[in-house]
């Protein structure tokens, strides 16, 4: 009874110790920067001290609280519109996750599979898919949306539909190539030796030495997709007003950038920020899971 | 030692490989047979067709410039190379398994080593649980890890290369299969190490009477451990026999060759034997004999015909004009 009393803080100090140096070797600012983007989108009831969407005309086109004319109440500031620009870009912080994440996800997906079947069929079938991702990358991701939303009218899950369909060609590229490396190890022959079908070999054997570069890409890719949604809010193809998109907050601030220039401006520090961050930490994880990187 | 029914007979097995500069006769018309228990040396120069030969056996030629063309290989007296893939992944691993010759690849970093050695058991003998545990704790002692049980958790990169070495033999002999297939499993071992490793596998071979096919280039390994000899030369087995007759009475110039470059210290010679000249280009061969070209006794027909088989006494055979007795 007592060795296990004695035992129990050990084991407790110890995961938490170990929980710690973890969070120690974390970026500080990229880490920073996106749990505070995170913790905008899980909480954004809680944190906006304003509606979203519903403003007060009263107090259009107020300046931010430290410049004159401003007040405490609208700390960013208001639109022409009177909504609360500090509110918007917190709401907005959902939209961008929402977007770039379950974009991310379904190109990953379909990025991955193809990439695993290419790299390891070869031959034909690689042949095959390749020819198809570089069809993918060709395709002009802009013009396409406007198309899609001129045939279908703007909406949220058009924008994931189109990114996410255009995107997986630059997972399967990586994925392929990792593929093309990871099947020559001894390990495959071996489990093919003992029986094992490709099928098995693929899931079991290559995905999870694909994983730490999967996690790469995504990440690198999710501040793209970010910056993807933008543009195509900023030119009306993307998420469809009143949502505080931040590109739509920018192109509704453009007419306004000389007498207000705080209702397009930032939407726009938020966004540079949020990519910025997201592109170091990209950096950093590839940078830590690569091997050859990690003794230095 | 020999019974009398062989376990592995190979066949005038034919694979090549149709690449764009043509057709590379990897193997070209191999036939050898294995007793149950017996273990035969395969060994030659690099491109030899050494380790073809053995893929070809377990039917894992790389496709699709690969291919086997002709001959048999009867395990059993079956033919594998007519099975259905499906039955062919069934003989793979619990009948014929492998030990490769690099340890640092043969594991799958991924995974710890008991999820490995486990993977295998339990698809070919349909285990799970703590009888699967136990199982795989057998298999790795039996190879002699020490504490086995504490090291199933464990990682490839947290082993040693001869400590990997012998978790792949525990992954291959952990179905008991008849036959297995070492190419060049010591290679990349350092000396001590692989006599431990060699010793192991002796030990395992003679309990479990296994046929082992052991592909090489190391004579003084050969020595060690082969009943039999099959010494191959540009796709082709050019002498085959006992080990003591290949030491003792090499007929073909090659064989001799081989033996000559091996290192000896009791031969204060002060330089290394080689042999001159390069491997011939497996995809366009000239007629007759593939070593002519290198053989310090070429003659004329040498370069005419491929010379035929020549039996010298039972069981040893080679291919060399030399010994053909003229009519």
């Amino acid at each position: 009874m007592s060795t296990v009393e004695a035992q129990r803080p050990v084991l407790v100090g110890h995961g938490l110790r170990k929980a710690w140096s973890l969070v120690r070797q974390l970026p500080p600012t990229s880490s920073i920067l996106l749990s505070l983007v995170i913790i905008g989108a899980v909480f954004a009831e809680q944190l906006a001290p304003h509606h979203p969407t519903e403003g007060e005309l009263r107090m259009r086109t107020r300046p931010a609280a430290w410049v004159e004319g401003g007040s405490t109440t609208h700390l960013l500031g208001t639109d022409d519109q009177g909504r609360d620009i500090l509110s918007r870009i917190i709401y907005g912080t959902r939209i961008s996750l929402a977007v770039s994440l379950t974009a991310v996800l379904l190109a990953g997906t379909i990025g991955t599979a193809i990439g695993l079947i290419a790299g390891y069929k070869g031959g034909f079938v690689d042949a095959l898919l390749m020819r198809l991702a570089d069809i993918g990358l060709s395709m002009p991701l802009i013009l396409i949306a406007v198309v899609v939303t001129a045939v279908t009218g703007a909406s949220f899950r058009n924008v994931i539909l189109v990114i996410g369909s255009l995107l997986w060609p630059r997972f399967a590229r990586q994925i392929r190539g990792e593929t093309l490396s990871i099947k020559e190890n001894d390990y495959i022959a071996l489990a093919r030796v003992a029986g094992r079908s490709g099928t098995y070999i693929v899931w079991r054997h290559i995905f999870p030495n694909v994983v730490p570069s999967l996690l790469v890409v995504s990440t690198l890719q999710v501040a793209y997709v970010i910056l993807v949604e933008g543009s195509l809010s900023f030119l009306g193809v993307g998420v469809p007003p009143p949502h505080p998109a931040w590109g739509l907050m920018i192109a509704e601030g453009r007419q306004l950038v000389w007498t207000a220039p705080w209702v397009a401006g930032f939407p726009g520090i938020a966004m540079g920020l949020t990519l910025l961050a997201m592109n170091m930490f990209g950096d950093w994880l590839r940078d830590k899971l690569d091997p050859k990187l990690r003794q230095v | 030692m020999a019974d009398q029914t062989p376990l592995l007979e190979v066949r005038g097995l034919k694979t090549y490989f149709f690449t764009r500069r043509g057709t590379v006769k990897a193997v070209d018309g191999v036939s050898f047979s294995l007793a149950p228990g017996e273990t035969l040396a395969v060994v030659g120069e690099s491109g030899s067709g050494k380790s073809v030969t053995a893929l070809s056996i377990l039917r894992l030629v790389p496709e699709p410039a690969g291919r086997i063309v002709g001959g048999e290989v009867l395990l059993d007296g079956q033919d594998v190379l007519k099975l259905k893939r499906r039955e062919m992944r069934r003989v793979r691993g619990s009948r014929i398994s492998m030990v490769l010759q690099d340890p640092m690849t043969s594991l799958n970093p991924a995974f710890s080593v008991g999820d490995q050695v486990g993977e295998v058991v339990k698809l070919h003998q349909g285990v799970v649980g703590g009888e699967l545990r136990r199982r795989v704790v057998d298999a790795l002692s039996r190879l002699k890890i020490p504490s086995a049980e504490h090291r199933l958790a464990d990682y490839p990169h947290q082993m040693s290369g001869g400590m990997r070495q012998r978790v792949c033999g525990a992954i291959a002999l952990s179905c008991q299969p008849r036959l297995l297939i070492a190419d060049e499993p010591t290679t990349s071992l350092d000396v001590t190490i692989q006599a431990q490793f060699l010793e192991l596998l002796r030990e395992i071979q003679e309990r479990f009477h296994i046929s082992v096919v052991f592909i090489t280039h190391d004579f003084g390994i050969v020595a060690a451990t082969a009943h039999k000899v099959a010494v191959m030369y540009a796709g082709k087995i050019v002498e085959i026999g006992t080990t003591e007759e290949i030491f003792d009475n090499p007929v073909h110039p090659y064989t001799e060759a081989l033996l000559r470059c091996v290192p000896r210290s009791d031969r204060l010679e002060g330089r290394l034997v080689d042999i001159p000249g390069q491997p011939p280009d497996l995809a366009n061969l000239a007629p007759g004999c593939s070593f002519a070209p290198r053989c310090p006794r070429a003659m004329d027909r040498c370069w005419e015909a491929y010379p035929p088989e020549v039996e010298i006494s039972t069981g040893h055979v080679t291919n060399c004009w030399l010994a053909v007795k003229a009519p």
